[in-house]
């Protein structure tokens, strides 16, 4: 067993492109965003252009509860890079508003994972060029 | 209307020397190996050739000078066998090659091969790669179904034990293996177990179809296509891999079920259905791909796979034999292209009845595939020794 804590190494971080900005600045400010259209109102995560219902290309940016229940997960113990500390879980997050994010699960022991598990989102300072916040989880109560 | 590719057939298939690690390749010398193994294998000579998929196998094209030619840049596996079909179908080539090979782009094995990694913005930084891409559909199965990873496991040692007996095999004489041995193997993205997963490997492959009218004065038995499709959701590997991701036209074809459709339109093109399959040539990223394609393509029911593959079908000798020559397991997993050719290449070779392993007898009808859930993709050919 062993704590499951945001990765500090030198991890690939994303470079934010035209459609993904508004995403990463709001995990600079402490927000998860993400797309709701304004025609139909269906959610859409990862950051895209279009509708993932209607392929409108009407839609507006809204901050997320930030809460959710984990919807898969795997537990690592080969690192995909030497800069990744084992055990990390990779987690698939149903959020409240009806749309999904990976992730990874911290805040935990590592075999404290299951489906169904109330997660809530925390924001990890990792810098680089882009001045990223990645969002990770870790459990809450109901 | 006659069938798309009656007048199709493929006439030469090769695969190199599949290793760990073959020294003295590059990924072009390694595919031109290939792409002449297979005009030999059909009797041919490279200037009978006046069509090829691949980037690699247009090299062949200029270093043999036999251009002017048709070119496909398609590379991955049954939807590049499928285009070269429909090359001929329509005219455009009578004899096309399709090759690749890679060696040399994997040999510092710190981090997981660069096929597995993901560069996206919204997953690299969690640590992706295929495995955990995989496990994350396989966890949601078990969920859903109670799916074990005993079912996966005897999947794993089912296949791990063709390339045993395979001496052609990157891992032959590496077993037998029981499950047990799979589920002893260190973990590495739960509930894969090491042994679950495919190997990395280097080797070249290629075929060559040409018109069935022709066929039959080459030097070895035709095969024909039957029947093919492709599902594909997006590209691989950077959005979640939900198991329920669906698409607005066919709201019940999720993604877990990815390669359903294909399957669909593929016995329906050869009028068959899943019982007539006497060889199951699928793609085994990881064991529990075998479980979901089981279902996927209608061979018992939803949540069904795990007691499916347990019931003595998918062993030598059983109904539906599954990935006869050890498949990325232990046959080769030979890059980012190579493999997603070798289950039509042990097809044909199955329906030419030349396996030196675990041949089926009488074999007529094999199911081959590429892709997976993780990837979102499937990719299905149905290959036949009769012409369609």
């Amino acid at each position: 067993m062993s704590m499951l804590t945001p990765q500090v190494g030198d991890i690939p971080l994303p470079d934010p492109g035209p459609i993904s900005t508004p995403y990463w600045q709001g995990c600079r400010e402490g927000v998860l965003r993400f797309q709701r259209c304004l025609d139909c109102g269906a959610p859409t995560h990862t950051p895209a252009l279009l509708c993932a219902a209607c392929a409108s290309m009407n839609l507006e940016w809204v901050d997320s509860s930030g809460r959710g229940e984990i919807y898969s997960w795997t537990r690592v113990w080969r690192p995909v890079t030497p800069a990744f500390i084992t055990p990390y879980v990779p987690i698939i997050v149903t959020m409240e508003e009806g749309w999904s994010i990976l992730s990874n699960l911290v805040g935990c022991e590592d075999n404290a994972v299951s489906i169904g598990q109330l997660v809530e989102v925390e924001f990890h300072h990792n810098g680089g060029p882009n001045d990223i916040w990645l969002p990770y989880f870790h459990p809450r109560s109901p | 209307m006659g069938h798309p590719f009656r007048d199709v057939a493929i006439v030469g298939v090769f695969n190199t020397k599949q290793a760990r690690v073959l020294e003295g390749y590059d990924s072009q010398t390694i595919a031109l190996e290939a792409a002449l193994g297979a005009v030999a294998d059909a009797g041919l000579e490279p200037r009978d050739i006046d069509g090829v998929v691949g980037g690699i196998a247009s090299n062949f094209l200029y270093q043999s000078r036999i251009g002017p030619a048709w070119r496909s840049m398609s590379a991955l596996g049954i939807p590049a066998v499928i285009e070269g079909a429909m090359a001929i179908a329509c005219g455009l080539a009578n004899t096309v090659l399709i090759a690749t090979g890679e060696a040399g782009s994997y040999r510092q094995h710190a981090s997981t091969a660069p096929w597995t990694r993901p560069t996206n913005e919204f997953v690299a930084a969690y640590g992706m790669f295929t495995a955990a891409e995989f496990a994350l559909m396989a966890r949601r199965h078990m969920h859903m179904y109670g799916t074990t990873p005993e079912s996966m496991a005897h999947v794993a040692a089912t296949i791990r034990n063709n390339g045993h007996v395979n001496p052609q095999a990157v891992y032959s004489g590496r077993g037998p293996f029981t499950a047990d041995d799979v589920l002893n193997s260190r973990m590495v993205a739960d509930p894969f177990h090491l042994l679950d997963c495919a190997m990395t490997s280097e080797g070249g492959t290629a075929l060559v179809l040409t018109h069935a009218d022709r066929a039959g004065d080459l030097a070895k038995t035709p095969v024909h296509l039957l029947g093919g499709g492709t599902d594909h959701y997006g590209p691989s590997y950077q959005h979640p891999p939900v198991w329920d991701l669906g698409g607005v036209r066919r709201p019940d074809l999720i993604a877990g079920h990815v390669g359903r459709r294909a399957a669909e339109e593929a016995f329906a093109s050869a009028g068959l259905g899943p019982s007539d399959v006497d060889v199951c040539e699928f793609y085994d990223p990881f064991s529990f791909e075998l479980i979901r394609q089981f279902e996927a393509y209608g061979f018992c029911g939803e949540g069904e796979g795990g007691d499916y593959v347990m019931s003595g079908v998918i062993e030598p000798g059983g109904r539906h034999p599954i990935t006869t020559d050890g498949g990325t397991m232990s046959f080769s997993h030979g890059g980012a292209s190579v493999q997603l050719f070798q289950r039509v290449i042990r097809g044909v070779q199955q329906l030419r009845g030349e396996c030196i392993s675990s041949q089926v007898a009488n074999a007529e009808v094999a199911m081959c595939t590429g892709g997976g859930s993780g990837a979102l993709f499937t990719d299905v050919l149905l290959l036949g020794k009769d012409r369609p």
